[in-house]
């Protein structure tokens, strides 16, 4: 019964994942019919890609110690404290995790780069300088530390440290002995899950970057993509995939270790009205640090797309439905939109439907080594270069039996493949959740083991199933580095399109650029905000 | 010891507390007893400080307790469900306050090596809370919160989550143990049972006020109102207009002891002393309901009018379910009830 639960979902990796990425590399060492390891040492001691390398870790370092130092104290706020507009705040900081890269970089673009608010303002720039991703990827990632560690903080029993308070430790004593040791996994989680998303990190890097900074990823696509130089982008997918195996694995044990012995409360009961002088500065730097840096970007960006030559206008909006005439686009810009929807749509279905066999498959008691093997395994698309996936899909489903060049398919399978690990996490607590009692108690009452679970299982699962198709929807829309590759000229996604339209010169394109990038945002806010009136449990990791 | 005076706290319109009085003296046991919701919860958390008063004072040893935080109270907390810290061993919970106060390394291994002995865990240091079975949680806990000599420990529900036989031994065992360590202690439970057992004073709250104060044996005898009767599991009780030594009632009239207050009022009659006698005499009632209690047999009695009525019988010739009797009220049975 596991095997068969598991058998599609392992074909689908095996055919759309593990063979693109084993052709490329395959393609980039072999030479003459011989493997060529020589290539592993000789790309590595390039000192350029030295450079690549070291600021690859330290920029993902970096990031990942700036967002936990700025979000912690939100994940606090959200867990401890009630204010009014709570949940719509919690919803708003969560948009931007479900931004697409390539907006997320337009946005800061807007706000830090040539010719933005901080520029016209003071003249300040900071696009120039790392500082740019570093924002830009605590933009993206707070929403990952807020929910994680705050999901988890919110559902601690406040008693606890009042337990501690009572045998007589001061507040921060008790904090200290008795909540971080218990949310101590939780941060670790969430820190390793930053890391992965900044040690990867493409679209950012890729328009804040300039020529000065370039991470692994972006590497892998200029080798790729500019260069045209395949045994460097095959040595350097392999060294992406080597770390973010190891930082997977390293993942998955605080994970584990997270499931132990915490006894968890409702978390409607925890969170209490601000108190004292101490709680209340608290509440508003958090505010404010919100204000800054997640509502400013984002309205900075819908300023530029309004903010035309003529004064505030639709004016960019409206260019969007011309094709260009400086060639870059054989189709207006617009119908961007439709491809995008349509393509995410499709990805939405595969993802849920592997993710979904997966997750049921991986609920089954009795689990050994191989099931935790394959929980892993379905997070790697997550972390390997999706700019390898997009080109390995080049060059391996060109020829017969899968010959899916010219299919439309191409687009959403690859979306779906980094869709389906948000399906996997957000359905695997849920289905582990349901008591299998319940389903005896069906059976006893006269219920076939299919109706069983269509009468117990899914009225308890239906919400996560809806959570999950928003998260592989709003992901497949913003996929970025394999789409890149594989959509058709004729008809580009909304991401491809906005960086399309960046690559070139003149206030248009760059207007329009931005017009793009605010309608992608309201369809992905939109999408999560839908969303997050249907979400009542909050103790999954996204 | 400790000496509430006038406290009161409100959660919005609801007054949890509503100008609560009450002391405790050195060595003395005291039970708060009450339904949930009674606030009797919110009481333990304002004299520890993890709820602040609306208004009122709260006094330890004579001293003034507000501004006084959690931590620097010096009191003993056990909570409802124990609050073990799970990431600690059973040593390492016990030793948490004594550490929180500086101990050495020495002096904390011994403490709680004495500790653990006391409550009849000798040896269990090394082992993992999630582990233990309810009744060794309860038990740490225990220790944990006597371990700094707390000068008052309080006790919310401390047995509530066990099963009865458990719970029964465990009241006996506590009680024992706080007379020889001369423990002042403060609890709160919604069980009579044990309440009754462990106390030397027994409190019931209602809706945030006091309704009745004194000894295990004064409150059984003379509950203070129908609200304290009821709670207290007595169904019997009717409105009724004394005068003389006669209640009139819907059940007929009944004799009330001398002395009791005239006029209107309510009047409990306990099982006991519900006589049944033959079926002319007396109150013609039918069996509609009959249970088995051990020692003797419960009867619901319907009478021709007014509320049912429960009695007490032996187990030699309780008459079926169905069966005619006649019932007629002993005074000694009988407690005319205060003002609600």
């Amino acid at each position: 019964m596991r095997l068969g639960l598991m058998a599609l979902p392992a074909v689908f990796f095996a055919v759309f994942f593990a063979w693109p990425v084993a052709a490329i590399v395959g393609r980039g060492l072999k030479a003459d019919g011989a493997w060529q390891f020589g290539r592993i040492g000789e790309v590595l001691g390039d000192p350029d890609i030295g450079h690549v390398l070291w600021f690859t870790t330290w920029q993902a370092l970096a990031s990942t110690a700036l967002t936990l130092l700025i979000a912690l104290p939100g994940a606090y706020v959200f867990a401890r404290l009630e204010f009014p507009g709570k949940q719509l705040l919690r919803a708003v900081v969560t948009v931007p995790f479900v931004l697409p890269t390539v907006v997320v970089g337009t946005a800061f673009l807007a706000l830090l780069g040539r010719g933005g608010l901080l520029d016209q303002l003071w003249g300040v720039r900071l696009d120039t300088t790392v500082w740019a991703i570093l924002l830009a990827h605590v933009f993206f990632n707070y929403a990952v530390v807020v929910r994680t560690v705050g999901g988890l903080w919110s559902q601690l029993d406040p008693r606890q440290e009042e337990a501690a308070r009572v045998l007589g430790a001061s507040r921060f004593a008790a904090w200290r002995t008795v909540t971080l040791p218990a949310l101590g996994p939780a941060v670790a989680a969430a820190a390793l899950m930053v890391f992965l998303f900044t040690f990867t990190s493409f679209g950012v890097v890729q328009i804040l970057g300039g020529p000065t900074f370039s991470t692994l990823e972006v590497e892998i696509y200029r080798q790729t993509a500019e260069l045209l130089d395949l045994p460097t982008a095959a040595v350097l997918t392999m060294v992406q995939f080597v770390a973010v195996g190891a930082i997977l694995a390293v993942h998955a044990r605080t994970v584990r270790r997270r499931e132990t012995a915490l006894k968890l409360v409702d978390p409607a009961q925890t969170a209490r009205r601000p108190r004292g002088a101490g709680q209340w500065m608290l509440l508003a730097s958090v505010l404010a640090v919100v204000a800054l840096l997640i509502l400013l970007p984002v309205g900075v960006l819908i300023e530029r797309s309004l903010d035309t030559p003529d004064g505030y206008g639709l004016g960019y909006y409206r260019a969007l439905q011309a094709a260009g005439d400086n060639g870059s686009f054989l189709v207006p810009p617009i119908e961007a939109i439709w491809n995008s929807l349509q393509y995410a749509l499709a990805a939405t279905v595969i993802a849920l439907v592997i993710g979904g066999l997966a997750a049921a498959a991986l609920t089954r008691r009795g689990s050994g080594r191989l099931i935790r093997g394959f929980d892993a395994l379905l997070m790697l698309p997550l972390g390997v270069s999706a700019v390898t996936v997009g080109f390995g899909f080049l060059i391996t489903l060109d020829e017969p039996p899968l010959d899916l060049r010219t299919s439309w398919i191409l687009v959403p399978l690859a979306q779906a493949l980094v869709g389906t690990p948000f399906v996997v996490r957000i359905m695997l607590p849920v289905l582990r959740a349901v008591d299998g009692r319940l389903r005896e108690a069906a059976a006893v009452l006269g219920a076939s083991p299919l109706r069983a679970w269509r009468e117990v299982d899914l009225p308890l699962v239906r919400r996560a199933l809806l959570v999950a198709a928003g998260f592989a929807f709003a992901v497949s829309l913003g996929e970025f580095g394999a789409t890149v590759f594989i959509a058709r000229p004729d008809r580009p996604t909304l991401p491809v399109a906005v960086a399309r339209l960046l690559g070139r010169a003149g206030d248009l394109n760059y207007g329009q650029a931005m017009a793009l990038s605010t309608i992608l945002m309201v369809v992905c806010a939109v999408a999560l905000l839908v969303l997050e009136r249907i979400r009542t449990d909050r103790s999954g990791e996204f | 010891m400790l000496k509430l005076d006038g406290v009161t706290v409100r959660f919005g319109q609801r007054a949890a507390l509503d100008a609560v009085d009450l002391e405790v003296a050195d060595h003395e046991t005291v039970c708060v007893l009450g339904p949930s919701g009674s606030g009797k919860s919110t009481l333990l958390r304002v004299v520890a400080g993890l709820q602040p008063l609306d208004s009122g004072r709260v006094l330890l040893g004579g001293a003034d307790q507000s501004g006084v935080p959690v931590h620097k109270r010096g009191l003993g907390l056990m909570f409802q469900d124990h609050q073990l810290f799970p990431q600690r061993d059973v040593a390492g919970n016990v030793a948490f306050g004594l550490r929180m106060r500086g101990a050495s390394r020495g002096e904390q291994a011994s403490r709680v090596g004495e500790l653990l002995d006391l409550v009849g865990l000798p040896g269990a240091g090394r082992r993992a809370v999630a582990a233990l079975s309810g009744g060794e949680q309860q038990r740490v806990a225990l220790a944990r919160a006597l371990a700094p000599s707390p000068r008052l420990l309080m006790l919310d529900e401390p047995l509530g989550q066990l099963d009865r036989t458990l719970r029964e031994r465990l009241v006996v065992e506590l009680r024992s143990l706080f007379g020889r360590l001369g423990t002042t202690v403060l609890a709160v439970t919604h069980d009579q049972g044990e309440a009754f057992a462990l106390a030397d004073r027994v409190v019931v709250m209602r809706d945030g006020r006091i309704a009745q104060t004194g000894t295990p044996l004064e409150v059984w005898q003379h509950p203070a109102s129908e609200f304290v009767a009821r709670f207290l599991g007595f169904e019997n009780v009717v409105p009724a207009t004394v005068s003389g030594e006669v209640a009139d009632t819907a059940w007929g009239k009944v004799p009330v002891p001398a002395g009791s207050p005239q006029g209107p009022v309510r009047v409990l009659v306990r099982p006991a002393g519900v006589r049944l006698v033959g079926e002319r005499e007396g109150l013609p009632c039918e069996v509609v309901g009959r249970t088995f209690r051990g020692s003797h047999v419960a009867l619901r009695l319907r009478p021709g009018g007014g509320p049912l009525l429960e009695a007490e019988c032996g187990l030699e010739g309780a008459p079926g379910v169905g069966a005619p009797v006649g019932v007629a009220f002993g005074v000694g049975g009988v407690v005319v009830l205060g003002e609600e």
